[in-house]
């Protein structure tokens, strides 16, 4: 029997963005068991919220994030929406869904230049981030903030999209759809992206739903689970079908969110032609009383808000379960017997977004 | 061939300019609607307060006995809650991003 060694792994790692601990027990070149552990940037939000206007809290819940920034910040405003019980303008949920959208696209691209990276395919990287700086110039000249959109507030949105602007936008996103075309191409059919991602880190069809994955990660093993499908915000008006492969392999999670891009594209024009006309919020009055949970569809996954107010300006309770954590279990699982070289990929497909998990 | 499948766009970007500006020799041009730095004009200011009240990181300060309006910069997040409740409309946003600083001093108008 080879003699086992710990290889600690992370927080700090060229293929982690954010800092997340892997001991990586390890036989020759195959590891046989990873232990994480979280906690390195933890915020305390839930203490937070007991300090800050519930009103102001949103600006709070867009920072968990730097990725899925908005979607933070609609999902809370969902909640405190659904507890108040404020009836928000329909066109503003057509404007959160549109942003939200962006959002993922964003995500998407950001991702797929990381695992490009990963792989140590530097161009195709450079190539995923110049088309991701579109679609951030979008953002910022819709809602005036690139990557913390802060256009979201309970009752609404801050700011409207007007017809010309909207047509720029959608001019901009044929361009962005096809220049992702030649990206998602390379990820697609070229032979050094399938050697290294074919047949890697399989999460079977049961063992994905056994240990409660979420989007992607779920969505690759053959599960058709989409919380978009609950018809929040503008959903129940458009067309979708969710994304599903059945490998449940690295490739099949990369290809998902391939096709997740053209989806989000695909749901920007169904809003844009359907938008209605009106007011963009309505007026908040008292105070939060009651407990509500919301879930949403973030770019990693479903995310799950708990809020409890006791009809002060302060919220009592505030609770995040993120897609990232969801996924953990998944990870570990995933890299037992994987090839130690490996690591990095099976770390990269779960899309891990560790301040999401530790808020 | 899948083998040459990025081929076509290196070539592609291979003859092209360099897709990055070559800051800081070519300023970048501010993206209209963009949130960059506020702006305070205080010639209708009745220093209210009430954009100091509104502020979610407390960046704004009034004093209204001495007349002088300050912000600390690197507190604002510039996000458009004291220009929406501004009775005057003495603040608006810049589309140009504040300009970095070495000390945290607040910036005082009078």
């Amino acid at each position: 029997m080879a003699t086992r060694t710990v290889i600690p792994f992370g927080p700090q790692h060229p293929v982690l963005p954010e800092p997340i601990h892997l001991d990586l027990v390890v036989e020759d070149e195959k590891v046989v068991e990873a232990i994480p552990s979280i906690g390195f940037i933890h915020r305390g939000l839930e203490k937070l919220v007991e300090k800050k206007d519930f009103t102001e809290f949103v600006f709070v819940a867009e920072r968990i994030c730097g990725i899925c920034s908005f979607i933070h910040g609609q999902s809370y405003c969902q909640g405190i929406e659904a507890i108040m019980g404020l009836e928000v303008p329909p066109r503003a949920h057509y404007l959160r869904t549109i942003w939200g959208e962006l959002s993922r696209i964003h995500s998407h691209l950001l991702w797929l230049g990381l695992m490009a990276d990963a792989m140590g395919f530097e161009s195709l990287f450079m190539h995923s981030w110049r088309v991701r700086e579109r679609v951030l110039n979008i953002i910022e000249a819709t809602t005036g903030g690139r990557v913390i959109f802060g256009s979201c507030k309970v009752g609404g949105v801050r700011r409207d999209i007007d017809e010309p602007a909207m047509q720029k936008l959608l001019a901009e996103l044929t361009e962005v759809e096809r220049e992702t075309r030649e990206i998602v191409h390379v990820f697609i059919n070229d032979d050094t992206v399938k050697h290294r991602l074919c047949g890697v880190g399989v999460l079977p069809h049961d063992e994905a739903y056994k240990l409660g994955c979420v989007g992607p990660t779920l969505r690759a093993s053959g599960w058709a689970q989409d919380t978009r499908k609950l018809g929040y915000a503008a959903f129940n008006e458009l067309t979708f079908q969710p994304i599903t492969r059945t490998a449940g392999d690295c490739y099949a999670r990369c290809a998902v969110r391939c096709d997740e891009i053209f989806q989000s594209v695909d749901l920007i024009r169904q809003a844009a032609a359907k938008i209605p006309a009106g007011d963009i919020a309505v007026k908040v009055v008292g105070n939060p009383n009651g407990e509500y949970f919301v879930r949403v569809e973030q770019p990693r996954g479903e995310v799950i808000y708990y809020l409890k107010g006791n009809g002060t300006k302060n919220l009592q309770r505030f609770r995040v379960r993120t897609p990232t954590f969801a996924n953990i279990p998944a990870l570990v699982k995933t890299l037992q017997g994987c090839n130690l070289a490996d690591v990095p990929i099976l770390i990269l497909t779960i899309d891990p977004c560790i301040s999401c998990t530790e808020r | 061939m899948s083998l040459f499948s990025m081929t076509g766009l290196v070539m592609k970007w291979l003859l092209r300019k360099p897709y990055t500006s070559r800051y800081p020799f070519e300023p970048r041009q501010p993206i209209a609607g963009s949130r960059g730095a506020l702006a305070v004009n205080l010639t209708d200011c009745t220093y209210c307060t009430l954009c100091a009240k509104r502020c979610p990181t407390q960046a704004i300060e009034v004093n209204r006995a001495e007349k002088h309006w300050t912000i600390d910069r690197l507190r604002c997040i510039t996000c458009n809650c004291c220009i929406e409740n501004c009775p005057k409309k003495c603040l608006s946003m810049l589309t140009d991003h504040a300009v970095p600083t070495v000390t945290k001093d607040r910036e005082i108008f009078a």
